[in-house]
């Protein structure tokens, strides 16, 4: 494809243009405005759900004291004397679950750095339509008011655990939460699903449509082929959790029976006839398991960048990182079937699910060991953004491998649904996925905020964020093996697990180290915004074309011309130039093999 | 008084901050020349040096807890395919525990040693390299395709119908707690029906059917026979429940409106596995911590817990069971009252039967 007229039109009013306030800062469609909505709003919510799980890991680690501080945050309806009710635990592991998986590392993390990146790096003024754009910031922020609100209602919020697994969710009369509080769960999530829906048929469209002279599908950076899959993934799978949760509607307010069958509880059988509470973990697994990917991808390709610029190298692998962000995909779709082993389905199926899911270990260790070979023989940075690449790597390893082990259906009969799996997706996905976001918002802060953030701030925070992400998660493998299962209010119930709640307190110890050190970062980020030095043009010495931009923002990124681009996004260190990196819109000198070309050594 | 010095001290701090910021800006300024982001030497070589003690200390803490936690998870499997199922968790355990920690060691080993400095200033421009790609796809390829094959013939062996003479019986899962019933005599479950629930009949058992004449329903716990294949069918109410007996490495959900199956062979009675060494030192260990909290001792016994959240009460659901050597458990099973001698009496006595069927509730 070919864009040279398509730009020229383009750059309309780049220059004189002046705003207001509000269009500027508040209904934005500029993509770089976006994106730090997006962030902001992500921050949010990240410090809400770590409060929240702040909170249940108190409870779950001591259940019989009394903190004053659950009261003083909960109030006496829910933590009347310190002592946190059973409704409100489960409400805050649901709405932890749901904020953290959704809206901050679905649309915090994609919303962030697709908007900041893809028309950066593809060297477009902006998303294809910015209308579209801001739309779906504004989704999103509903979206997200709105789940956070439902904590506060009287009745409490949703608390079926953050895959809301009907007969549990659609009936008031099973659980407090599942009356009002599951309703706002569900409008919110519609909206999000709206939010995610719209952003990435945008980020779709921009890439395939909107990349400048010269930058081939196989000269962008690894970070926009994770995003621009990940959208592709985003807009096949949302549309079905979409309608597992309007059916999940009809259940629950038209009297269909989708979902319920033979039902007899609070003193009355029901009347729903016919329907099955599998068909909702089909549906929403057909999502739910591409959705893990459409978390960690946009996070892979963030390390991609990060690892590839700090350690002044190439991207190892670079075709086989493309091929296997794509089988990854591709696989993810026929997956699902591991979440439910153990719900009776047809033995043979569990088979084929067996089948599929350890392949997909296959392209994912491509990638990790891609990672650790473009370390070898590199010269290392370690600016902070390194240092959070390096360590989602490294989870992404320790978490990966316990996912054979659950992948083994015959193991996952014991395992499901204990403290195992939740160390391995913690560990894979949300560790993973937060250390490369921290990473990227070091990284490309200068870019967002025009300043930068403080390096020695940026250490401790690491440091301190590695050692506790390992200890509260890495501990949790032991109680899932001694057979603990998630989502208990507390253990004291079985007096067997009465010698492994020194593991649960180790892990709360943990988590509360972790918390603490987040306040490193919100000062950092805050306090950077207003205060931090100056940036300069391009401060980490990168290829990629966000860095030839004016330091300043200015609407249209570029200013008269758009960049041309010339060579792959990985000329670091390349034998014979004088500086150990060569963006993109440097023309190659004669004889000069381009690598993304397909041309190799 | 104590919220108010609260807040002083939260002010003063406030405070505090905002004027070391002050000083810490001048005094940059003041240094003047390199700007605070850019990485010096020094600060690689620092982090370098953390990655390795990072390294070590990680891999000291999971060796750590490992050890001191190996003893007190789940004793041997109970059950025959368990012994399968530890197998081959011990097995895939081996690789990629060698994976976990070759590929994090040669991580953290990287990051140290490529650290930029003076002497290590040029990266080496590495693009690619098939035979290296291929390695790392076709090995993991391989041995992932062991692990396939094992999985898949375990998981087969497993969830095969059951074979050969079994004793049926259900596990009745609703908010918040199990129901277990026996088949009886004739191996075969009466029919039940949501819409026949009652108080005094909460599982909605089909009193007309012959079958579950001599069905046996009992509470809080239930006994199965060592050696004797159990094949287990579940059922739930309300909303979906997990029946979980870890030491018998069994799970399968109860879901309403279905009928889910399970079934194994129980291999280590109750009497056997209390007597176990590593048990003994577990619930000698369980008892102390009780002691401290001024509960009573218990004994070891098997479990089954829900393992699917489903409510309030979800984390206390459960029932204890107890494995007999199949004379014992037939002088067990002989002393319960089937759903049919439940019936007359309870027409012979109805009050009385009103107030076991609730005592049962
Ligand atoms: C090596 C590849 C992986 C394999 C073989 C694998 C396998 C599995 C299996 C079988 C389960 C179901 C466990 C159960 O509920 O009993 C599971 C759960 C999960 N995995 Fe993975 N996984 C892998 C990588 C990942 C990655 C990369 C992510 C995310 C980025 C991820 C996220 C999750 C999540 C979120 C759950 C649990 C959801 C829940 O029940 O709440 N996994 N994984
Ligand atoms: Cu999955
Ligand atoms: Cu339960």
């Amino acid at each position: 494809m070919s864009h040279d007229h398509t730009h020229s039109e383009q750059h309309h009013d780049a220059h004189h243009h002046e705003e207001s306030f509000i269009s500027k800062y508040v209904f934005s469609m500029d993509h770089k405005m976006i994106a730090r909505q997006f962030l902001v709003t992500a921050i949010f919510m990240a410090f809400a759900a770590m409060v929240m799980s702040t909170l249940f890991r108190l409870q779950i680690a001591w259940p019989d004291e009394k903190f004053a501080v659950m009261n003083w945050l909960l109030g006496d309806k829910w933590a009347l004397g310190g002592k946190m009710s059973p409704e409100i635990y489960l409400g805050l592991v649901t709405i932890h679950g749901t904020i953290l998986v959704f809206f901050v590392l679905t649309g915090g993390l994609s919303g962030t750095f697709a908007n900041l990146l893809i028309p950066y790096q593809v060297g477009s003024r902006d998303m294809a339509s910015p209308l579209l754009n801001m739309l779906s910031y504004w989704f999103f922020l509903i979206g997200a008011i709105i789940m956070l609100g439902s904590v506060f209602i009287p009745t409490g919020p949703a608390a079926p655990g953050w895959t809301i697994y009907p007969p549990l969710s659609a009936l008031p009369e099973a659980m407090p939460g599942s009356g009002m509080g599951m309703t706002l769960w569900l409008i919110s999530m519609t909206l999000f699903i709206v939010s995610a829906l719209l952003a990435g048929l945008n980020y779709i469209i921009t890439v395939l449509n909107l990349r400048t002279v010269g930058m081939t599908m196989m000269r962008l950076p690894l970070t926009i082929w994770a995003l621009l899959v990940t959208a592709i993934l985003g807009v096949l799978s949302f549309p079905v959790l979409l309608s597992a949760c309007l059916l999940l509607v009809f259940d629950r307010v038209l009297g269909t029976s989708f979902y319920l069958s033979d039902i007899y509880i609070n003193g009355t059988p029901l009347e729903h006839a016919g329907g099955s509470p599998i068909l909702f973990q089909h549906l929403f697994w057909f999502l739910g398991h591409p959705e893990v990917y459409i978390i960690i991808l946009p996070a892979l390709g963030l390390m991609s960048e990060i690892i590839s610029v700090n350690s002044r190298k190439p991207i190892f692998g670079y075709r086989a990182m493309v091929g296997s962000i794509l089988v990854i995909a591709l696989l993810s779709f026929v997956v699902w079937g591991h979440h439910m082993f153990v719900t009776g389905m047809n033995p043979f199926l569990g088979s084929v699910f067996v089948f599929t899911t350890v392949l997909i270990a296959i392209p994912s260790a491509v990638k990790a060991f891609n990672y650790i070979t473009t370390l070898w023989k590199g010269t290392i940075r370690f600016t902070p953004a390194m240092l959070f690449a390096i360590g989602a790597v490294s989870t992404f390893i320790t978490g990966g491998v316990t996912g054979i082990i659950l992948a083994d259906a015959a193991l996952d009969i014991n395992l499901h649904d204990t403290y195992f799996v939740v160390a391995h997706f913690h560990i894979v996905m949300g560790l993973s996925a937060i250390l490369a976001m921290c990473g990227g918002v070091y990284h490309w802060f200068p870019k967002m905020y025009l300043r930068m953030m403080n390096k020695k701030l940026g250490y401790a925070h690491f440091w301190l964020t590695f050692i506790a992400a390992y200890g509260v998660f890495f501990p949790q493998h032991f109680l899932g093996l001694a057979g603990v299962p998630r989502r208990y209010y507390t253990n004291s119930a079985f007096p067997l697990f009465e010698n492994l709640v020194n593991i649960e307190e180790l892990s709360t110890w943990f988590a509360i180290l972790g918390a603490a050190a987040q306040f490193i970062f919100f000062f950092n980020f805050f306090y950077s915004i207003f205060r931090g030095e100056k940036a300069t043009k391009n401060p980490w010495g990168s290829n990629t074309l966000e860095w030839t931009t004016p330091v300043e923002h200015i609407h249209g990124n570029w200013g008269e011309k758009l960049p041309v681009v010339h060579r792959w996004a990985y000329d670091y260190s390349k034998p014979g130039a004088a500086e150990d990196f060569i963006p993109q819109t440097v023309p190659l000198a004669p004889g000069e093999q381009d690598e993304g070309r397909g041309g190799h050594p | 008084m104590v919220t108010l010095l609260g807040w002083l001290v939260f002010i003063l701090s406030i405070i505090a901050i905002v004027r070391l910021i002050k000083i810490y800006e001048l005094a940059s300024e003041m240094r003047g020349g390199k700007p605070q982001w850019e990485v010096t030497e020094s600060d690689n070589r620092f982090n370098a040096r953390m990655m390795i003690v990072f390294g070590v200390a990680f891999f000291a803490f999971c060796f750590w807890l490992f050890f001191a936690y190996k003893d007190k998870l789940l004793p041997i499997s109970a059950s025959e395919h368990g012994t399968h199922i530890d197998w081959l968790f011990n097995f895939n355990m081996a690789i990629i525990g060698v994976v976990f920690v070759a590929a994090n060691a040669v991580l953290f080993f990287f990051a140290y040693k490529y650290f930029g400095s003076k002497k290590n200033n040029k990266a080496t421009f590495f693009t690619e390299s098939h035979k290296l790609e291929l390695i790392w796809t076709v090995i993991p390829g391989v041995v992932l395709v062991v692990i396939i094959f094992l999985g898949i013939k375990t998981w087969n062996n497993i969830t095969a119908p059951a074979q050969g003479e079994s004793m049926v019986m259900e596990l009745y899962a609703k908010q918040f707690d199990w129901t277990a019933r026996y088949a009886g005599k004739d191996n075969k479950l009466g029919r039940r029906n949501f819409r026949l629930i009652t108080d005094t009949n909460p599982m909605g058992l089909d009193l007309t059917d012959p079958d579950g004449k001599d069905d046996i329903v009992v509470h809080n716990e239930f006994h199965i026979p060592k050696g004797k294949q159990i094949d287990f069918k579940l059922g739930s109410r309300d909303v979906i429940h997990s029946a979980y007996m870890p030491h018998f490495r069994a799970q399968m959900n109860c879901v309403p409106g279905m009928t889910t199956m399970f079934h194994f062979v129980p291999t280590v009675s109750t009497d056997e596995m209390r007597k176990r060494p590593e048990v003994i030192k577990n619930m000698t260990e369980v008892n102390e911590l009780l002691a401290k909290k001024g509960e009573p001792p218990v004994e070891f016994n098997y479990l089954l817990l829900c393992n699917k959240i489903c409510g309030l009460s979800h984390y206390n659901m459960q029932m204890n069971i107890i494995v007999d050597e199949p004379a014992q458990f037939n002088e067990w099973i002989s002393k319960q009252k089937t759903v049919g001698e439940t019936i007359s009496a309870s027409t012979e006595n109805k009050t009385d039967n009103d107030k076991m069927l609730a005592e049962k509730k």
